[in-house]
């Protein structure tokens, strides 16, 4: 199937349609919040809801004996909530840090919630089967009505974002300064929190406990990479993660029993690996490659400058030496000194270096700005 | 005429477990001084602060702001946290966090204007960062970054400022610049309390200062309780400066 067939598949076909339009808003919501919980350095917090929430879909089954999503994801939402509060009560209120009290509520409560599957799946309910779904996720059981609830989400978010656009950007840079100005920092708090929540809930259907909170972090942390703006930042982590949801549906759609959630994942993992090498600012290849150019750079300035003060010493300016003797100092070599002639530093003739008058003129200049900087 | 008192502490007690931090604190900072908070490490300095602006909740005690609870008075007060308590790779710059200075002001919702952006720019050159009004802020340096944080509580246009060790870790040009603005500021009538660690410059720098280890030592103009003798009672060993005249 090539790519002009696959496109006009998704807008014919009705299921990939759905798929398709649901993992992109997932995506784009995720990526959304996920700047938020990045920034706040709550990354983990995002696997400990996901994990947190495995209970609540098993208990909303079990009082309510049908498998509709919405009732799963209601109960998801309340036991991932409840184990957001618990975390959060933990750290104010033992000695324990935040990473203690995440990992002990995600093991907790994804143990608690493994232990409710399998006494599910030893019922006579012939309803039971696919429970387990949500611990990868399987975005082929999306229906046009999950679509619309994640729509629903999306919009909400959006909105509250925009509204309180000033307050979630001064707490989450400074918290106790947000709480000297008047703003009630819990309230922002448990706002932000909340929609972390419910994307979360939202994307299990979809991606799974176990590799919900990559959607949260990968885009976010690849869109990091990229701008100094944190509007910008939000902007580009929606569209890192909803062009994974949108790619990642097409590479499980087009290849047999690859299934979508880890797609979606790995996509938005080659995105963060990308934005981390390629960043024109704080990526790892221009670092380097500003680094070899600096070191460059500064061995000429050294070599032109050592030529100088020689030159300095003779009437002629352009008194040539040998190598050897540029060699016996400091160990100049070669290939330094051949940058140099092609600037027209420093000329080569017969086996002798000497230095131009233009050579002389940039290598004073060099001098005195050197000198300026010093005072 | 007696001076206005602008901030009033009684009987305050905080503490974060069992063991108290603050014990029991009374002060009276009069209107228009720059008093100088010192002690040892653990002796509550930024506690005391953060208690007085309703960032921690203490276990007992009161404080008023021009006689009125502080939070009927929140626009009187600016505050400049340590710099070292925020994340400075966090994706903004330098007018931004000045400008975050005004959103007390503005309330909830409300977005900054042009107003707000004036008034932000005129503090960031009162402390000559005007030229890197745009640069993130990561890539300032500790100085700048301090200067950054003065400018944000500058725009508040309090009348009384709170400053966390705004020395701490800047060079000497910053150091200068820092306290020329406070002075400014006391000749403006304003009241400004610091947290401070440098001894040797509490003479030159301030008029006013409280020692404090836990419990309040003394408090006072700086050439009447300025000596080794409370320096001795709050530090613990016997201490000695030379106090230049």
């Amino acid at each position: 199937m090539d790519l002009a067939e696959y496109i006009q598949l998704v807008f014919t076909d009705y299921t990939l349609r759905t798929i398709t339009l649901g993992t992109a808003i997932l995506g784009a919501v995720t990526g959304m919040l996920g700047s938020f919980a990045v920034l706040r350095k709550q990354s983990l917090l995002g696997d400990a809801i996901s994990h947190a929430a495995l209970p609540g879909i098993a208990i909303a089954f079990l009082i309510t004996g049908i498998k509709d999503s919405n009732v799963l994801l209601l109960g998801a939402l309340i036991s991932g909530l409840v184990g957001t509060f618990w975390i959060r009560g933990i750290m104010n209120k033992t000695h324990l840090k935040s990473d203690t009290a995440l990992g002990l509520i995600l093991s907790l409560f994804f143990g608690f919630g493994m232990l409710l599957l399998t006494f599910i799946q030893k019922q006579p309910n012939a309803n039971q089967a696919g429970l387990d779904k949500y611990l990868f996720g399987q975005a082929a059981t999306l229906v046009e009505s999950d679509v619309w609830m994640m729509t629903l989400v999306t919009g909400s978010c959006l909105f509250v974002l925009l509204l309180f656009w000033k307050e979630f950007k001064i707490l989450l840079f400074d918290a106790d300064y947000t709480k000297t100005l008047g703003f009630n920092t819990k309230f922002i708090d448990v706002l932000i929190t909340t929609f972390i929540v419910l994307a979360i809930v939202l994307g299990l259907q979809t991606v799974g406990v176990v590799l919900m909170s990559a959607m949260l972090l990968a885009p976010a942390a690849a869109a990091r990479q990229w701008t100094n703006s944190l509007g910008y930042m939000v902007i580009i982590a929606s569209v890192f993660g909803a062009l994974s949801g949108v790619v990642g549906t097409a590479i499980s759609a087009s290849q047999n029993n690859l299934s979508t959630g880890p797609v979606i994942v790995i996509v938005a993992g080659v995105f963060v690996l990308i934005s981390f090498v390629f960043s024109p600012s704080r990526g790892l290849l221009f670092k380097q490659i500003r680094l070899l150019k600096n070191r460059r750079d500064l061995k000429l300035h050294k070599t032109l400058s050592f030529m100088y003060n020689i030159a300095r010493t003779h009437d002629d300016i352009s008194h040539p030496h040998a190598i050897k003797i540029l060699n016996n100092f400091q160990g100049y070599t070669t290939g330094t000194l051949q940058k140099l002639v092609r600037k027209n530093y420093v000329r080569l003739e017969a086996g002798q270096w000497s230095l131009t008058l233009e050579g002389f003129k940039a290598a004073s200049n060099l001098y005195n700005q050197q000198d300026h900087k010093d005072e | 005429m007696e001076p206005k008192i602008a901030v009033q502490v009684d009987d305050l007690t905080v503490a974060y477990n069992y063991k108290p931090v603050l014990w029991d604190i009374d002060l009276e900072i009069p209107e228009g001084v720059l008093m100088a908070i010192v002690g040892p490490n653990g002796a509550g300095k930024s506690t005391l602060i953060k208690s007085i602006l309703g960032i921690l909740k203490p276990i007992a005690g009161s404080v008023s702001i021009y006689g009125k609870p502080y939070a009927k008075q929140r626009e009187l007060v600016a505050y400049v946290p340590q710099k070292g308590s925020v994340d400075w790779d966090f994706p903004t710059t330098a007018l931004d966090v000045v400008m975050m200075g005004t959103y007390g002001s503005l309330g909830w919702i409300k977005r900054p204007g042009q107003k707000e952006k004036k008034a932000a720019l005129e503090a960031l050159e009162k402390v000559g960062m005007l030229p890197f009004k745009n640069r993130q802020i990561s890539q300032l340096s500790g100085g700048q970054q301090q200067r950054v944080f003065l400018a944000r509580a500058l725009v508040q246009n309090a009348a009384i400022y709170f400053m966390d060790e705004p020395f701490q870790g800047v060079d000497a040009t910053t150091e200068i610049a820092i306290i020329n603005i406070l002075k400014e500021l006391r000749k403006a009538n304003k009241t400004v309390i610091v947290v401070h660690h440098d001894l040797q410059t509490v003479p030159e720098y301030f008029d006013w200062v409280t020692f404090l280890n836990v419990k309040k030592i003394a408090t006072g103009p700086v050439k009447d309780i300025f000596n080794d003798d409370n320096l001795t009672k709050t530090y613990g060993i016997n201490y000695k400066v030379s106090i230049q005249e």
